[in-house]
């Protein structure tokens, strides 16, 4: 029975960080090792748990930023006043250890099944899961047509700046960046926030039954995903995953 | 504090139902809206986490971590369906 698969506890284990990757001043990549883990859909998330000296344990879900079948990494956007993500880019360093389990998750997931055409659209460190997507859809040859809008505050505050070029560059995938601090001298790409002005142009037309993935923080999503279903998209074909860092789009 | 969604809880609710549970469907016994419990209104600052329904705002699903353990109130929960 397909359920079977499914029912599978939860528990806590140690993993090894493998490699630190720095993306931006605020986000690194945390590359981990694992033992036994059962493998993941691009979308899913990770969970990791603290533990203080007396004892007191924080946890915090992040979503999984590799492909299906990479080694398992998360990236992480530093909050100044967070419990946790301080420690984790900032503190941890190749060769540390840390609690881990997972995967958990569903919802927010996509497979080459689910077609498209795809639309991503991210928030700040909301491109972490469409990441995991946009690899897997690379990975496993899928045609599908993608176009990524992806909203950070300054060029600086892009994730996977280089990565989404070369994306960008071959692969049947649009990649728009939309800035909402700053326009650098030279910026051919798009400023302010994703609005109804930026997603008539850029959302595919409702009519080619798009499937569309929003994540970033709540004010965010919500916005966005009104915006699309304001432009005819049905409410399930708009998945949403919102998130309650500070770092904004 | 904004609310999240029943994503940010895919682990908790992991490990509570012993299943993934944010594809399954959650009816509200306020309203009776079903909704996807990924779409869920999540609240971690709450004492404890909240989970509300995205249609009436009714409380339909609390969990408090006391001594190692959870404590679950459903009452708010008519019916889940995976």
């Amino acid at each position: 029975m397909a359920r079977a698969a499914v029912q599978r506890r939860l528990t806590w284990q140690l993993a090894t960080v493998d490699a630190v990757t720095d993306e931006t001043p605020r986000v690194r990549t945390l590359t981990v090792g694992v033992p036994g883990w059962p493998g993941h859909q691009a979308g899913q998330h990770l969970d990791i748990r603290l533990t203080a000296e007396d004892g007191y344990q924080a946890e915090r879900e992040y979503s999984v930023a590799s492909a299906p079948g990479e080694p398992v990494a998360i990236t992480v956007e530093r909050l100044d006043d967070g419990e946790v993500s301080p420690y984790l880019t900032q503190e941890l360093q190749a060769g540390d250890e840390i609690e881990v389990r997972g995967p958990v998750g569903g919802y927010f997931v996509w497979r080459p099944e689910d077609g498209g055409p795809l639309l991503l659209i991210a928030g700040g460190s909301g491109i972490v899961p469409l990441r995991a997507m946009l690899r897997h859809r690379q990975q496993t040859g899928s045609t599908v047509p993608t176009r990524l809008i992806y909203s950070a505050r300054t060029r600086q505050d892009v994730i996977y700046s280089a990565e989404l070029m070369e994306l960008q560059q071959g692969d049947g995938v649009d990649v728009v960046l939309t800035l909402t601090r700053e326009q650098p001298p030279g910026w051919d790409g798009h400023t302010g926030r994703v609005d109804a002005e930026l997603l008539r142009e850029l959302a595919w037309p409702a009519g080619q039954d798009p499937l569309a993935y929003v994540c970033g923080p709540t004010a965010f999503a919500e916005a966005v995903s009104a915006t699309l279903v304001g432009l005819g998209y049905p409410p399930q074909r708009v998945r949403i995953e919102r998130f309650g860092g500070t770092g904004g789009p | 504090m904004d609310a999240l969604d029943g994503n940010a809880i895919a682990g908790l609710l992991h490990n509570v139902f012993s299943s993934e549970m944010t594809t399954a469907t959650g009816t509200c016994a306020t309203c009776g809206s079903a909704s996807v419990v990924g779409e869920l209104m999540v609240y971690l600052q709450a004492p404890g986490t909240v989970v509300r329904c995205p249609v009436c705002g009714n409380i339909m699903m609390v969990f408090v971590r006391r001594k190692g353990m959870t404590c679950v109130d459903l009452t708010g929960l008519a019916h889940m369906a995976a």
